[in-house]
C-alpha cells in the first residue's frame, strides 16, 4: 500500500471539535475528582493507608494478577494455535466454544464454583456417599479466585492471539526458510516473536480485568484491594480512605499498562502491504491430534461445561422450590435499560472523537484520545466511588438516578466503543469525504451522509461490546444504582453472597443468555475485529 | 568464474506445476550460468513467481527436475526443503521481520557463523548496500528504497548460491526504481552472483538482464539476449511484450514480403516461408520513415507528443494503422498525407498468420 504523503489537515471543524472536546474532558472527571478529594484527606486516613495491612493487600492483589495472567496465557496459547493454524477436527466448533466463557460474569462463575467445590458443596456431597469424603481441598482464597478468573478471562488472550495468528504473513516464514531456518527455528525465531504484542495486549486485558474484579474475589473471600475499598466505603466512617485506596488501585493499573508497553517492544507489527497475500496452510497434526483434542475439549469442559451443569442444577432446584420470577422480570428490564443506554451513549460519543483522532492527528487529538482511555485503567469500583463523591456534592439532581450510573458505564467502557469506531474510521478513505465536499456538502452534511453511514457497522460493533460488558458490570452498579434499583447482576450477587444459590441461578442464566446475543454478533464479525494495536494507521 | 564446461547454477528440465486444471508453469527448461543475471518477463498471472518459488523450494513441481549446482533438489521423490538449498530470495513485499532491527534482519541468515565473523560480514554487507547508520532502525522506520536494500542485504549476506528476486522494484516510485535497479545490478555483478529476477516491466528486464525469458501462461516463449528479444522475437506475443510495435499484413512473394508499403526482406526463425503464404510483418516505430507527400496514400491519423519524441499514428489505405517515432519537433500534423518508406539494411521479422503456422 503506497500511502500518499501525509497531509497536514486543516484545523478540525467545530461540529467535530466541540463534542470531541466535551467527551474527552468528561472522561477525565472521575479521576480528577478523585485526586481532588484525596488531597483533602485527613491525617487519620493517611495513617490508615500506611498500615502494614495495606501492603499485604497489595501483595495479594499483585499475586492474583500474576497467577491469573500466567494461567490464562498458558491456556490461550495452545488453544489459539490449535484452533487457528492446525487441522484440528471440529476446529470451527472449538473456536466458538472456547470463546464463550467470556459471557459468564466473574461473580456468576465464582458462585458456581463455590457452590460446587466449596465446603458442603455439590462435589463433596457427591463424594460423601460412596467414598465418605467429608473435606475437599480449600477452595476459598487464592486457588478459587485464580481458578474462576482464569477460566473466565483466558478468552481475552485467546481473542487477541487468534487475530494475530490469522494475520501472520506466511511470506515471513518463507523468508526465514530461505535463510536456512527449519520448522522449529521458524516457530521460535519468527512466529512466536511476532505474537508478542498480541500476547502483551491480551495479558493486559486479563491483568486489568483481574485487578478490577470485585465479584469473584469477594465470593472467593480473597481480600484484594477492590474488596477492601468496598468494605471501607460500606463501613468506614471516613470515606476518604476509600478514595486514597482507589488512587493506589489506579497506580497499580498504570503499572500494568507500563509493563505492557514495555513487553510490546519497539518493533512494529503489520502485514507488509502490497502483493498477493496468501493464507498460510493449515499444519497437519497427524497423530498429535489425539493429544490436542482432549486438551481443547478439557478446557471447554472446565470453563463452559462445568459451570453450565452447575447452573442447570441450581435452576432446577430453584424452580422446584418455587423461586419467585417476578423479581427476575424487573431486574432484566433494568439491566437492559442501563445497558442499552450505556451502549448508545458510548457509541454516539465515540464518533466525533474517532473522526478527530483519525482525520486531524495532532497534539490535541492525541491528548483527547488518551484521556478517553482512562476508563481502561480505572476499575469500576474507582469510577463509582469518584462519582458518588462528586454526585453527592455537586450533582445532586442526577445523584441516585440511572443517569449517573450510565455515565459511570460510559467512562468505564468508552475505550471499547472508541476502538471499534476508530478502526471503522480508518477504513474510510478521506477521498470520499473530499469528493462530497467537492460536490457542495458542508462538513456536518458530510458526516451525516458519508462518514456515519460508512462507519455504521463498526460503531454498532462497539455498541455491542459496551452492551456486553455493561450487562456484566457489578461494583459500579452496586454503588451507584438508585435505591431499590435491582439489575440482573446485583440480583445474582446479593443472592450468591448470602449463599442462596438456587435464588441466584435464574438471574444468572438470564444474564448469560442476554449477553450471548451481542457475543454471537461479535464472534461472527471476528474477522473485522482487528487485534489491538495490530495495524498501522495510514499516514 | 566460468570455466569451459561449467555446471549451471540452476537447471530446470521440463518443470511443470499445476494448480487444479491450470498449469502455472508448463514444461519449463532453462539453465542459469554462473554470474549470469536472467530475467523472467511476463504479464501478471503468467507463472513467473511460481518459477521462483519452485527454485526456492516453497513449491514442488508435478513433473520435471530442478538441479542446483548439479544436485537434484526437486524431482521425482526428491524435495530438498527451502532451508537446505542455500538459495536467497528477495520477496516482492520484502518480508522484513517487523520485530527485528535492520542489523538483526541482515544477520538473520548468519547464525552458523562465529560472532566475530558475523559482525564482519554484517558490516561488509551493510556498507555494500549503503545502509550504514541504519543498523538499529526497525523496518517500519525505513523508506521503501531502504527496505528494499535491507531485503537485498539480508538475502546476499549468507552468500547464497543464487539469488531470486520477485518483482523487486514494483513497490517503488519511478525515479527510485530506476536508481535502485542500477544499484542492485551493480552489486550483483560486482559479486558475480547468479540471479533470476521476475518482472513485468520490460525496461527493467532490458536494463538489468544478460538474458530474458518471456513467459506466457506458464510457457516459456523465448529465452534470449535482450537485443534478440526485441529485434528477433520468436512470437508475436514476445514482440508485443518487448516494445511498442504493429503488425502489417503481407504475403511472401519471390522471397520477400510484399505489403501495402512495399516489399521488404524478411527473416524467420524456421527458415524461408512458403511462397504466397500470408504473414504478419512486425514493424517497430523506428522501422519506417515518414515522408510528407501531397499525393501520398497514407494519412496521419493522430499525433502523440511524448517529450523527447513524438509518435505518429499513420493510417494506410487498407485501414491498418502503424505507429512511427519522430523527433519531438516534427511539423507533421494529423490530416496530412504521407508515404512510408521502410528503413533499409536489415531484415524484418515476419510471422505466419494465425491458421497458417507451420
Amino acid at each position: 500500500m503506497t500511502a500518499g504523503p501525509a497531509r497536514r489537515a486543516a484545523s478540525p471543524p467545530l461540529v467535530v471539535l466541540l463534542p470531541a472536546l466535551l467527551v474527552g474532558l468528561a472522561m477525565l472527571l472521575p479521576l480528577v475528582y478523585l485526586v481532588i478529594r484525596s488531597a483533602g484527606a485527613s491525617e487519620a486516613a493517611w495513617a490508615l493507608l500506611f498500615r502494614p495491612q495495606t501492603a499485604a493487600t497489595l501483595g495479594r492483589t499483585a499475586l492474583l494478577v500474576l497467577t491469573v495472567t500466567a494461567s490464562s496465557v498458558a491456556i490461550a496459547v495452545p488453544v489459539a494455535w490449535l484452533t487457528v493454524r492446525t487441522d484440528l477436527p471440529l476446529r470451527r466448533l472449538w473456536s466458538v466454544l472456547t470463546m464463550l466463557p467470556l459471557v459468564i460474569p466473574s461473580f456468576v462463575g465464582a458462585f458456581l464454583f463455590v457452590s460446587a467445590l466449596g465446603p458442603k458443596g455439590l462435589l463433596q456431597q457427591l463424594l460423601a456417599g460412596p467414598f465418605g469424603v467429608d473435606r475437599l481441598p480449600e477452595i476459598y482464597g487464592l486457588p478459587g479466585a485464580t481458578l474462576t478468573l482464569t477460566l473466565l478471562s483466558y478468552p481475552y488472550v485467546l481473542l487477541t492471539l487468534r487475530g494475530a495468528l490469522r494475520n501472520l504473513d506466511p511470506v515471513l516464514d518463507e523468508a526465514a526458510r530461505s535463510l536456512g531456518y527449519g520448522n522449529r527455528a521458524v516457530l521460535f525465531r519468527v512466529t512466536l516473536p511476532q505474537l508478542r504484542p498480541a500476547l502483551a495486549a491480551g495479558s493486559l486485558l486479563v491483568g486489568l480485568y483481574t485487578l478490577s474484579d470485585f465479584g469473584a474475589v469477594s465470593l472467593m473471600r480473597y481480600p484484594t484491594i477492590t474488596w477492601i475499598i468496598f468494605q471501607q466505603y460500606e463501613t468506614a466512617f471516613d470515606r476518604t480512605i476509600a478514595a486514597l485506596l482507589s488512587l493506589v488501585l489506579v497506580g497499580m493499573a498504570l503499572a500494568i499498562l507500563l509493563v505492557e508497553g514495555y513487553a510490546r517492544g519497539r518493533g512494529r507489527y503489520y502485514r507488509s502491504g502490497a502483493g498477493a497475500s496468501r493464507r498460510s496452510k493449515a499444519i497437519q497434526l497427524g497423530r498429535w491430534k489425539w493429544l490436542a483434542l482432549p486438551l481443547v475439549a478439557g478446557v471447554t469442559l472446565l470453563a463452559l461445561g462445568v459451570p453450565s451443569a452447575i447452573l442447570a442444577y441450581w435452576l432446577v432446584r430453584g424452580v422446584g422450590a418455587g423461586e419467585p420470577l417476578l423479581i427476575l422480570w424487573s431486574a432484566t428490564r433494568n439491566s437492559l435499560l442501563v445497558s442499552v443506554l450505556a451502549a448508545l451513549v458510548a457509541a454516539v460519543c465515540s464518533i466525533p472523537l474517532a473522526v478527530l483522532v483519525v482525520r486531524y492527528p495532532g497534539k490535541l487529538s492525541q491528548a483527547l484520545e488518551r484521556s478517553s482511555f482512562t476508563g481502561y485503567a480505572l476499575p469500576g469500583i474507582v469510577v463509582a466511588l469518584a462519582l458518588v463523591f462528586f454526585g453527592a456534592t455537586y450533582a445532586r439532581p442526577v445523584y441516585q438516578t440511572v443517569w449517573l450510573l450510565v455515565f459511570a458505564y460510559v467512562v468505564l467502557f468508552f475505550p471499547a466503543a472508541l476502538g471499534a469506531t476508530r478502526a471503522a474510521m480508518l477504513q474510510v478513505s478521506p477521498r470520499l469525504e473530499e469528493a462530497a465536499r467537492g460536490l457542495g456538502r458542508n462538513s456536518l452534511q458530510v458526516m451525516q451522509t458519508i462518514t456515519v453511514p460508512l462507519i455504521g457497522p463498526g460503531v454498532l460493533m462497539g455498541a455491542a461490546l459496551v452492551f456486553l460488558v455493561t450487562m456484566k458490570e457489578l461494583p459500579a452498579t452496586l454503588i451507584l444504582g438508585p435505591l431499590g434499583f435491582k439489575t440482573l447482576s446485583t440480583a445474582v450477587w446479593s443472592a450468591a453472597s448470602e449463599a442462596f444459590f438456587a435464588q441466584a441461578a435464574a438471574p444468572a442464566l438470564a444474564l448469560i443468555l442476554i449477553s450471548s446475543v451481542p457475543m454471537a454478533f461479535l464472534v461472527l464479525r471476528e474477522r473485522s475485529l482487528a487485534p489491538a494495536g495490530g495495524g498501522r494507521p495510514p499516514a | 568464474m566460468s570455466q569451459a564446461p561449467s555446471v549451471p547454477v540452476v537447471r530446470c528440465s521440463g518443470v511443470t506445476k499445476r494448480y487444479g486444471a491450470v498449469a502455472a508453469v508448463d514444461g519449463l527448461s532453462f539453465a542459469l550460468q554462473p554470474g549470469e543475471i536472467l530475467s523472467i518477463l511476463g504479464p501478471s498471472g503468467s507463472g513467473k513467481t511460481t518459477v521462483l518459488r519452485l527454485i526456492a523450494g516453497f513449491e514442488s513441481p508435478d513433473r520435471g527436475e530442478i538441479r542446483i549446482q548439479g544436485r537434484v533438489v526437486s524431482g521425482p521423490a526428491v524435495h530438498v526443503p527451502p532451508n537446505r538449498r542455500n538459495v536467497g530470495m528477495v520477496f516482492q513485499e520484502y518480508a522484513l521481520f517487523p520485530h527485528l532491527t535492520v542489523a538483526q534482519n541482515v544477520s538473520f541468515g548468519l547464525r552458523r557463523m562465529s560472532r566475530q565473523e558475523r559482525g564482519r560480514r554484517l558490516a561488509e554487507v551493510l556498507a555494500l548496500a549503503g545502509l550504514g547508520g541504519l543498523e538499529n532502525r526497525y523496518p517500519h522506520e525505513l523508506s521503501g528504497g531502504q527496505q528494499q536494500r535491507v531485503a537485498l542485504a539480508r538475502t546476499i549476506a549468507p552468500r547464497p548460491i543464487t539469488v531470486l528476486l520477485d518483482e523487486p522494484f514494483s513497490n517503488l516510485d519511478a525515479g527510485m526504481r530506476r536508481r535502485l535497479r542500477q544499484e542492485v545490478a551493480d552489486i550483483l555483478r560486482a559479486h558475480t552472483i547468479a540471479t533470476v529476477f521476475v518482472t513485468h516491466d520490460r525496461e527493467e528486464a532490458f536494463a538489468m538482464a544478460d538474458r530474458i525469458g518471456v513467459m506466457n501462461e506458464g510457457y516459456l516463449e523465448q529465452l534470449d539476449t535482450p537485443d534478440r528479444i526485441y529485434h528477433a522475437p520468436a512470437t508475436p506475443f514476445v514482440a508485443q511484450l518487448a516494445g511498442m510495435c504493429d503488425f502489417l499484413p503481407g504475403e511472401v512473394r519471390d522471397g520477400v514480403v510484399a505489403t501495402e508499403i512495399g516489399s521488404v526482406p524478411y527473416a524467420s526463425d524456421n527458415g524461408p516461408l512458403p511462397e504466397a503464404s500470408p504473414v504478419d510483418l512486425l514493424v517497430h516505430p523506428d522501422d519506417l520513415q515518414v515522408l510528407p507527400h501531397p499525393e501520398g496514400t497514407a494519412v496521419i491519423h493522430a499525433r502523440e507528443f511524448r517529450g523527447g519524441e513524438t509518435i505518429l499514428a499513420v493510417r494506410l489505405p487498407s485501414g491498418a494503422t502503424v505507429r512511427c517515432r519522430q523527433r519531438a519537433s516534427t511539423t507533421l500534423v494529423p490530416g496530412e498525407t504521407v508515404t512510408l518508406v521502410p528503413d533499409q539494411g536489415r531484415d524484418f521479422v515476419a510471422f505466419p498468420q494465425a491458421g497458417h503456422r507451420q
